[in-house]
């Protein structure tokens, strides 16, 4: 018998919690929330991936179009997708046509199984970034989420997306490549609601994660987001944005997650020191703060400490 | 090397073997290696559970080849010794640290190979360890990946450079030293163990505030930090050492003035 790793893991796992195999129950049941004509918002858990959860924490979009429905972001397992295509297909009484993976983490991108890869479309970096990263991603997924993940695999999406308009079943979805969230951040504009749909370049009352974070183009992505015209704009955790609010509010959380981490590395505090830092009220109400924090420390900590302690060799 | 050979090459170096000692504690973490563990370190000393030993981590593991530890002893008095350790690491000890005359408390990072308690024993004057610690997850392959810095194939370039700074509070000076180094485990294919094995800091009068045997359990490019009690000495030299005879040393001042105030 040949056991994967992650097999073993996920197998060492069920083993020693009281939701093994026998007994495991969860059925994902994802709901659909119109945001104007022919397009569903379809909420995440604004928490961290868990198996309480069963990872479900990223928002999916659902555009109906002549030709079947488009799905933004397939969610974190092929149960998830396979959950959000029946739901696509009762609202539009068709099959998906298109879905559509805004970047590789494994929230928004690990349901892509459940469809025909060539139906399945993400910029060229994705692809990437999926073969890179895809298998640790998966290890960590199947360890957390045990039978949530039964049957996912790596997502390799077939269709690669360029900028520009896109028109599919008399729909037409401007098709925006930005960075900084990761590698290649896709947005999606749907033309005919004025809905941007930004996916991790905005979060909206819910901490930003950084574990693949370049600030300095993410802030240049948000600025690229500002200036295109749009009515209501979807990110990628968190609720509706009517107001514009979301992307001022991520480019705040970025510069003053950056600005803090720099200044405890010139003040000498360490890592857990600056995983305790305080967070300023004004961000009192968004979620997963603390845990997002402590999470960026780790992911930025160590470059900023090569860039400005100061070196001391003798 | 076999991971029982490596727990007792590890073990060997930090304490008497036990021979008749009694029985440890019962570990309030049930942890399946304490005993083996608190045997090899602590031989026959009396060994004690104790709150007054913080040992500050994060509730997860983001990243399990850079894990923070801070580990504050200063409410203990009289505190000779500081052994990081995480039981079901491949190489469980990080760090022995000697406090000679740095105060209590050592900040640093370690990889993690799997779920463990990360601990903090620390033995003061009378012989006594005082144990705390918690579990971490983690997934594994903090010691059995190899280092960013071998991946990309740039480790040589930047061997030996140390960073750091000092900061005077008004009451203590606190020192930071970071040194680039790959802190090969041994537990990768073809990389031989190669690691910072000793460091220490001594003030301006050449006086030795700190000594530390390093393991290669500590994280890639080692950082630490120490708290030296007052604020009397404007300089520290602080001198390493690898497990292939490299030195590698520099001298840490402190900044004129107080550290820039942190942002609310
Ligand atoms: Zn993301």
């Amino acid at each position: 018998m040949k056991v994967t790793r992650r097999g073993f893991i996920a197998a060492a796992l069920a083993a020693s919690t009281p939701l093994g195999a026998e007994t495991f129950a969860g059925s994902y049941a994802p709901d659909a929330e119109p945001i104007g004509q022919g397009i569903w918002l379809v909420r995440g858990a604004d928490e961290a991936i868990g198996f309480a959860n069963g990872g479900a924490i990223a928002n999916s979009v659902i555009l109906a179009t002549d030709a079947g429905p488009l799905i933004v972001d397939p969610g974190p397992s092929r149960r998830y997708g396979e959950a959000l295509s029946a739901l696509a297909a009762r609202l539009t009484g068709k099959p998906p046509a298109r879905v559509f993976v805004t970047h590789l983490h494994p929230d928004h991108s690990f349901g892509a199984g459940a469809f025909d890869p060539r139906i399945v479309a993400a910029l060229a970096g994705t692809r990437v970034e999926l073969d890179r990263d895809g298998a640790g991603f998966s290890d960590a997924m199947y360890r957390l989420l045990v039978d949530w993940m039964r049957g996912t695999e790596v997502p390799r999406p077939g269709l690669a997306l360029t900028p520009g308009p896109l028109a599919i079943g008399g729909r037409i979805v401007r098709v925006m490549a930005l960075a900084g969230h990761s590698a290649a951040d896709l947005a999606l504009l749907d033309e005919s609601t004025g809905t941007l749909i930004a996916g991790d370049l905005v979060f909206h009352d819910r901490a930003p994660a950084t574990p693949h974070a370049d600030l300095a183009l993410w802030r240049h992505s948000l600025a690229a987001l500002a200036s295109t015209p749009h009515r209501q704009l979807v990110p990628g955790h968190g609720p509706l944005d009517p107001t514009a609010a979301a992307i001022a509010q991520t480019r705040d959380w970025l510069d003053w997650l950056e600005q803090a981490l720099r200044d405890a590395v010139a003040s000498g505090l360490d890592m857990t020191e600056a995983g305790s830092l305080p967070i300023p009220s004004r961000f009192a109400a968004v979620k997963a703060a603390r845990y997002e924090l402590q999470r960026s420390v780790a992911h930025l900590y160590p470059r900023f400490e090569a860039e400005l302690l100061p070196r001391i060799d003798s | 090397m076999r991971l029982v050979d490596l727990l007792l090459a590890c073990a060997a170096l930090v304490g008497p073997a036990a021979t008749a000692a009694a029985a440890p504690p019962r570990d309030p973490l049930g942890s399946p290696m304490w005993d083996f563990h608190a045997r090899r370190l602590f031989g026959s000393d009396p060994v004690v559970f104790d709150e007054a030993v913080a040992v500050t981590i994060p509730p997860i593991a983001e990243n399990q080849r850079v894990f923070p530890v801070t580990v504050d002893a200063r409410k203990l008095a009289g505190v000779k010794r500081i052994v990081l350790f995480g039981d079901l690491n491949p190489i469980p000890v990080a760090v022995d640290f000697r406090p000679t005359g740095a105060a209590p408390f050592i900040a640093t990072r370690i990889k993690l190979d799997q779920r463990t308690p990360v601990r903090a024993a620390v033995q003061t004057l009378d012989g006594t360890w005082h144990v705390a610690g918690s579990w971490i997850d983690a997934a594994g392959g903090g010691c059995s990946a190899p280092p960013v810095s071998r991946v990309k194939g740039d480790w040589a370039d930047h061997l030996g450079e140390v960073r750091g700074g000092a900061w005077r509070d008004g009451i203590d000076t606190r020192l930071r030293v970071t040194i680039r180094h790959p802190m090969d485990t041994g537990l990768v294919e073809n990389i031989a163990a190669y690691n910072v094995d000793r460091l220490t800091v001594s003030d301006e009068a050449g006086q030795r505030l700190a000594e530390m045997t390093v393991y290669g359990s500590v994280a890639e490019d080692p950082a630490f930090t120490f708290i030296v009690p007052g604020t009397g000495s404007g300089a520290f030299a602080i001198a390493a050492h690898d497990s292939n005879g490299l030195a590698f040393s520099g001298t840490a001042r402190s900044a004129p003035g107080p550290a820039p105030a942190l942002r609310k």
